[in-house]
Order: structure tokens, then C-alpha cells, then sequence
């Protein structure tokens, strides 16, 4: 069921970045679109009453270098948190170009409104 | 972009070498405690960022000019690929191997210790470098453009 | 055969190095210049000289010395090395080119390392095994692309590099919903573990749906119809070597070869699938023909004329994967993947020399519109030269290279019976030569005008990359006929989209060892 709510935020994001008109508005919806995904990605590795994956004393054993048997049970997968940092850095720097795109077009425009910007036709 | 009044600019004098400190922190025991590189040098970047609204603009171009910033980019990317190719050139190689760790402390009992976890450190603090430096480029960059069509008119439409 | 392994990391490792490196020699001023140019062609070329040394061999290579599943692994099969040494050829041709026309653009080392990272993306995308790894490479390429595609910051430039920025993020989110969907299913993110998970249950809904969503993400790089409308602003609006690469191999490597590896090599080719991407291929086709014909601006038609090959690829992709899945004679199914390919290889040549050679006309006479040129036969001759021989290998003349590859094609579709697509293939080729054409009498022929009297026929290294290009388009043409070159490039290719899932067994048996 919360997978159910991460597609409807992601439907709301891509609604909003094909149908809307101002450029900021559609940088917003791409936006929200992305993180839909980062949480999808992360709400994979989730376990009922589970721990963060983060070792220390208490789950470690010195004697044999292995971490607890609890440990592997009680943890939530690290793999999708792996997964998810990689791509907010993505979409930092995604984001970063298109709000810089946007600036320029807005000097050279002096609108941010996309039906006005079709110098390309054909 | 001019700074604020005087009594942001004294706390904010204090208060962002704190926040350097605190991104230090998180980058060095990164192979610790949650965190590591990019968060490190998001918090970085945003001492700097600190500085720059608290001070103005071109105060903080002078503390920590475009090139300098441009320059430090490269030199933390370099850094990180250094220690990547460093594990072809020994023996039994591979790319991006951990010889640190398990060439010379995969005997000794080095867990939860701030020396420990072979290349991992390094490569933790290169990230920061290059994403502190590269994500104070990107807002110096975006403010420049913030500041000059405040004063000149926009285009004719179309 | 020692070092074969040591050259997988290298062909992401050089371009990135090269990329970060050039900044710093940048800002030493004009003879820093001349150093980053220097590095960045030398870069490329040894990428180049890499991939062909690395023709006919097959390697695993496990990075950091992580086994499977644990760790990332770079393979180097036939469709690698394919796929590479298209990529490379590319990409130092219009490294060469570039050399001359940047001087008209500010921030040249900025470019250079836009290039690099671009290239080096590229280059991931194609050695690595593990899929979300490809994801990550192929970010690495689109966003330097986005930023390539509006460098010279006009109005125009700018405004499809947003909607190029839009469009091309929408098909990135659609592939990392499609691998958080299978990593949920199967709990592997490694090429050869998912494919084993997948074989285990092949009609899980939620995989159908991932592979659903992965078709829509790589169709939209690769510019199929319904998300096409990003590419003709794009491309006409870059400058002409970044032109020349994104039509020639980025929406080839991103689009192409991610698909084939995700459908052949991962789920595993269904006759559904196979009848999905032939009809996809057949719009692309007739629609790029026909939107092609009526356009007035060069690099616009040009840009049509890709959507309309990229369509033939898919045809003869689509055509081997139902032959494939059909249980009749696998000949005629190698044969269609195998002139699929080989029109990939040729149409990246042609269409990239294409886009450089509207480059020259352009930085000679300042203009796109074919309304506005004519006449440059004489002024600009080894321009028109090249354009002949590249636009003759795209329509289909003999005995240039895309004579034999659409050859291949109409003998693989008569001789599986499917009359129509061989007829549909000729006919498309006659509305290209009509567009073709055009393009010739419009530029080339007629009276020049009187203020193009001073106009001087591109030189240098310009020159240099056109030459090169206008032989390779000639020497694929003839050395097809070299039955060894055949077998040593393009056999082994064909095989591993005709072996399909075998492609698991083949990388677990390795790790084994």
C-alpha cells in the first residue's frame, strides 16, 4: 500500500511537468517526480521493526570478524540507501542545470512561460 | 548582493566555522557513523554559502575566488582517481581495490577505530572536497546571474 | 591476453582523468589552451586504438576484486566491442573537428571537459555488467549532453536544451522506477542475476511492468516515436561536432544497445516484444521520411532523417526477435540482427561526417536555411565531396557501406517471407534519396550569391576528421566483402543478441573460475 502512494506522487509530478506552463513549474514537478523514486527505491529495503544497518559493539564479534546473527535479521537492506544517495546527487546536479537554463532563458526571453518560447517550429 | 545587518554578520562569523567543523567531522568518520563524502561536503559548501549571504556576494568571490573553487573541483576528482588506479599499480592489482586494508591491516584488529577501513577514508574525503567546492561554484555561478538582470530590462517577447 | 583485463576500467578511467584535468591546464591561458586540446585528442585517439585491440576477445573483469554478487562487474563481449569501437571512431573524428570550429565559442576548455565526460559516460554505459551501474553512466552522458547541446547559451540553443533537459529526465525516472520495480521482484541488481531470477518466473506482472517501463525510458533516449519531439530541436541547435555525436552514437548507445541489452540479454526476447519493436520501428521510419522531406532548415532535416534509420535499426531488430522466438530457421533471424547492426555501425559514420560537413558550410556562409544557401560547389569542394559520399551511403548506393547493410536487410525479411517490410525498406530508402536530394540542390548546386564570393573552403584539422570519415564510409562499403573482418567484428555481435539469456551462464561460468 505506501508503494501505492509513491506512484500517485509520482503521477502528480509528471502531470505537472507536461502539463504546465511556467518553467519553474515544470523544474518543481521534475523535481517531485524524482524524489517519488528516491522513496520507492528506499521503501523497498524496509523491514517491520527493523534497525538501522549501521554496525557497532554490540553487533559486531571480535573473536570470529563476523557481525551478530541478529544483526542480519534485525537490519533494513543498505543496498537501496546506497542506491538512493547516488541518485540525489543525480538529481542535485540535474536540477542545478535546469534552474540555470531557466535563468538564461529568462534574460533572454523575459518569460518564463513555454507557450511564448518557440523561436523552433516544424 | 549585499550583506546584512550587523548583528547576522557577527553571529554568522562564529557560527560557520562551526559549521566547517561539523562537515569535517561527518567526512572524516564517515566509514562510522552515517554520512561520508557528499553529505560532508553538502554541509561545506553550505558554510560557505553562510558566508556569502551573511557578507555579500563579492566577499565571499574574495575569501574563495571562481577559479580557486574551479581548481579545488579538479583536484579532489584527481584525488579520487589517484586512489582508485593506486590498486593497479601494486601486485596482484585491481582497479579500485582496498590494498590498504588488505595488504597491511587485515591482521591487526583495527573496527570502530578512525584509522581503519583501508582506502575508504580517502576516498571519503576527496568527495568532499570536489562536492563542497563544486556546489559553492554552482550558487556563486547562479548568483552572478541573480544579480545582473535585477538591473538591465528584459528582452522584447519572442 | 594479460593486460585485456586491464584495459575494461581504463576506457571509463582515461576520459575522466583527461575531463578533470583539463580545467587546470585551462587556466594557464592561451598556451594552456593548445595543452588541454592536445591532451583531449590524445585521449580519444588511444581510447580509439584501445577498442580496436580489443576486437574478438572476451573478458570479465571484477572491480575492486569483489566477486558477484557483491561487487560491479565490466564485461567485454562481441556487442562491447561492437558498440565501442562505433563510439570511439565518433568520437575522436569530431574531437578533431572540434579543434578548428570551437574557435568561434567562448570557454573551450569548459567544452573539452564536457566532451570527455560525455564520452567517458558513453563508454561506461556500454562496459558495464550491472544495471543500475548503467544507469548511472548513462545520467553521466545526458547531462553533459544537455549542457553540450545549449553551449553557445543563444536563444535558440537554449530553449532546446530545456526541452531536450525536460524530456530526457522523464525517460531517466522512468529507468530507475523500472530497476527499484525488478530489484524489488528479484532482489539483484548484476545483469546475470537478474536474468536468472527472471527465467525463474517469467510471467510475474510487476517484471512485465518493469520491462514495460524500461522499453518507454530507453525509447525516449533513443528517440522512438512517441518521444521523439526532443531530438529534431536538439540536434539542429548544438553545435556541429556535438550534433555529429549525439545523432550518431549517443541515442545509439543510450537508447540502442541499453534496450538490447535489457530485452536480449536480461528478460529474454518474447514474440510480443519482437512485434512491439518492429511496429515502433516501421512509424519511425515512414514518420522521419515524411516530416524529413518538407523541413527548410539542413540540421533539422538531418535530425528527421536519423529519427527515420534509427527506425530501420528497430526493424531489423524487431524482425530477428520474432524470427528468433518462432522456431524457424535461425539464419534468417542472425541475418536481420546482424544488418541491424551493421546499418547501426555505417548510419553512426555517415550521419556523424553529415553533421560535420553542415558544420563547415555553416561556419563558412553563417547560415542553416537552405533558402539562403546555394552555390557552394565550387568555394567549398571537399564539403560537398564528403556530403555526397555520406549522404550516398545513407540512401543506399553501391558500393558504399549502407548499399550492403540495407541489402542485408530486404534478403533477411524476403527470405523469413515477410514481404512487406522488404518492400517497406526500399521504398523508405527512395523518399531518403528524395530528401537527399534536396539537400544537394539546395546547397550546393545553383548560383552563388554575390556576398558569398570571399568564402574559403574549411582547412586544418576540419578538414583532417571529413577525409577520415568520407574513407570509412567508402572502406565499410568494400571491406564487407572481406569475409574475416565480417566475422571478427560483426558475427560475434549478431551471436549475443541470438544467444540471449545463454549471456547469464556465460558470466557465472567465468566468476566460477
Amino acid at each position: 500500500m505506501p508503494y501505492a502512494l509513491c506512484f500517485l506522487l509520482f503521477t502528480i509530478g509528471l502531470y505537472c511537468a507536461v502539463v504546465k506552463k511556467n518553467m519553474v513549474k515544470i523544474v518543481i514537478g521534475l523535481a517531485v517526480m524524482e524524489y517519488a523514486v528516491n522513496l520507492f527505491l528506499i521503501m523497498l529495503g524496509y523491514r517491520v521493526n527493523g534497525t538501522a544497518p549501521i554496525v557497532d559493539k554490540t553487533y559486531y564479534d571480535s573473536s570470529t570478524h563476523q557481525v551478530t546473527a541478529d544483526f542480519l535479521n534485525a537490519a533494513v537492506d543498505p543496498l537501496p540507501q546506497a542506491l538512493v544517495l547516488t541518485s540525489i546527487v543525480i538529481g542535485l546536479g540535474t536540477l542545478a542545470l535546469m534552474i540555470s537554463i531557466s535563468i538564461r532563458i529568462y534574460e533572454k526571453y523575459g518569460t518564463f512561460d513555454i507557450t511564448e518560447i518557440r523561436k523552433l517550429k516544424g | 548582493m549585499k550583506g546584512m545587518t550587523i548583528i547576522v554578520k557577527t553571529v554568522s562569523s562564529w557560527v560557520k566555522v562551526l559549521i566547517f567543523l561539523f562537515g569535517i567531522n561527518i567526512i572524516l568518520f564517515g566509514h562510522l557513523t552515517p554520512g561520508g563524502g557528499f553529505a560532508g561536503g553538502v554541509i561545506l559548501a553550505a558554510s560557505y554559502v553562510l558566508l556569502m549571504l551573511a557578507f555579500g556576494r563579492d566577499f565571499a568571490e574574495k575569501n574563495l575566488s571562481l577559479t580557486a573553487a574551479s581548481q579545488l573541483d579538479c583536484v579532489g576528482a584527481l584525488m579520487f582517481a589517484a586512489v582508485a588506479l593506486v590498486g593497479l599499480l601494486y601486485g596482484a592489482a585491481s582497479f579500485f581495490w582496498n590494498l590498504i586494508h588488505q595488504q597491511y591491516l587485515a591482521d591487526k584488529a583495527t573496527e570502530f577505530k578512525l584509522v581503519s577501513a583501508g582506502i575508504i577514508p580517502l576516498c571519503n574525503i576527496a568527495i568532499g572536497l570536489k562536492v563542497g567546492a563544486s556546489l559553492f561554484l554552482v550558487i556563486l555561478t547562479l548568483s552572478i546571474c541573480c544579480k545582473d538582470f535585477k538591473h538591465s530590462t528584459p528582452s522584447t517577447k519572442e | 591476453m594479460s593486460d585485456i583485463p586491464l584495459m575494461l576500467p581504463a576506457f571509463v578511467c582515461i576520459p575522466l582523468v583527461a575531463a578533470f584535468l583539463l580545467p587546470i591546464f585551462g587556466s594557464f591561458g592561451r598556451k594552456g589552451g593548445a595543452l588541454t586540446t592536445a591532451v583531449a585528442n590524445l585521449a580519444t585517439l588511444s581510447l580509439l586504438v584501445m577498442s580496436i585491440a580489443s576486437i574478438n576477445q572476451f573478458s570479465v573483469y571484477n572491480v575492486g576484486k569483489w566477486s558477484i554478487p557483491l561487487g560491479i562487474n565490466m564485461v567485454l563481449d562481441g556487442l562491447t566491442v561492437f558498440f565501442l569501437i562505433t563510439v570511439n571512431l565518433v568520437s575522436s573524428a569530431a574531437m578533431l573537428f572540434s579543434v578548428r570550429y570551437m574557435e568561434q565559442y567562448t570557454a573551450k576548455p569548459k567544452y573539452l571537459t564536457l566532451f570527455m565526460l560525455m564520452v567517458a559516460g558513453m563508454n561506461g554505459v556500454v562496459v558495464t555488467g550491472d544495471l543500475f551501474n548503467l544507469f548511472v553512466f548513462l545520467e553521466i552522458a545526458s547531462i553533459a549532453s544537455y549542457a553540450l547541446v545549449g553551449f553557445g547559451c543563444d536563444d535558440e540553443q537554449l530553449e532546446a536544451s530545456f526541452k531536450y533537459m525536460v524530456l530526457g529526465e522523464v525517460g531517466s525516472m522512468l529507468v530507475l522506477l523500472a530497476i527499484g520495480l525488478e530489484y524489488g521482484v528479484t532482489g539483484a541488481l548484476n545483469m546475470a542475476y537478474i536474468s536468472k531470477a527472471v527465467q525463474n518466473n517469467p510471467t510475474n506482472i510487476v517484471l512485465n511492468f518493469a520491462l514495460a517501463m524500461f522499453i518507454a525510458g530507453f525509447g525516449l533516449k533513443a528517440a522512438l516515436v512517441p518521444f521523439h519531439s526532443w531530438l529534431p530541436d536538439a540536434h539542429s541547435s548544438a553545435p556541429a561536432p556535438i550534433s555529429a555525436m549525439l545523432s550518431g552514437i549517443l541515442i545509439k548507445v543510450l537508447g540502442v544497445y541499453a534496450l538490447l541489452r535489457t530485452i536480449f540479454s536480461i528478460f529474454g526476447i518474447s514474440s510480443a516484444v519482437g512485434t512491439l519493436l518492429v511496429v515502433l520501428g516501421v512509424v519511425n521510419m515512414i514518420a522521419g521520411a515524411f516530416l524529413a522531406i518538407g523541413q527548410g532548415d539542413l540540421k533539422r532535416l538531418l535530425a528527421y532523417s536519423s529519427i527515420s534509420q534509427v527506425g530501420y535499426i528497430f526493424l531489423g531488430i524487431g524482425l530477428g526477435g520474432v524470427l528468433l522466438t518462432a522456431d524457424a530457421n535461425p539464419m534468417w533471424a542472425t541475418l536481420a540482427i546482424l544488418g541491424s547492426l551493421f546499418h547501426l555501425l555505417n548510419h553512426a559514420v555517415s550521419k556523424s561526417l553529415l553533421f560535420l560537413t553542415s558544420g563547415s558550410v555553416e561556419m563558412a556562409t553563417g547560415t542553416r536555411q537552405l533558402g539562403q544557401l546555394g552555390g557552394l560547389a565550387e568555394k567549398l569542394p571537399l564539403t560537398r565531396a564528403s556530403c555526397a559520399v555520406a549522404s550516398a551511403s545513407i540512401v543506399g548506393i553501391p558500393p558504399f557501406g549502407g548499399f550492403w547493410s540495407k541489402l542485408i536487410l530486404v534478403v533477411a525479411a524476403i527470405g523469413a517471407g515477410i514481404y512487406w517490410a522488404a518492400a517497406l525498406i526500399v521504398a523508405v530508402s527512395v523518399c531518403t534519396l528524395i530528401m537527399y536530394l534536396k539537400v544537394h540542390r539546395y546547397v550546393f548546386l545553383g548560383e552563388p550569391s554575390e556576398t558569398r564570393r570571399q568564402i574559403k573552403e574549411s582547412r586544418g584539422t576540419m578538414a583532417v576528421a571529413m577525409i577520415c570519415l568520407a574513407c570509412l564510409c567508402v572502406l565499410l562499403g568494400l571491406v564487407f566483402l572481406v569475409p574475416t573482418i565480417r566475422a571478427e567484428l560483426l558475427d560475434p555481435a549478431a551471436k549475443v543478441l541470438c544467444d540471449g539469456v545463454k549471456y547469464a551462464d556465460k558470466i557465472m561460468e567465468v566468476t566460477r573460475i
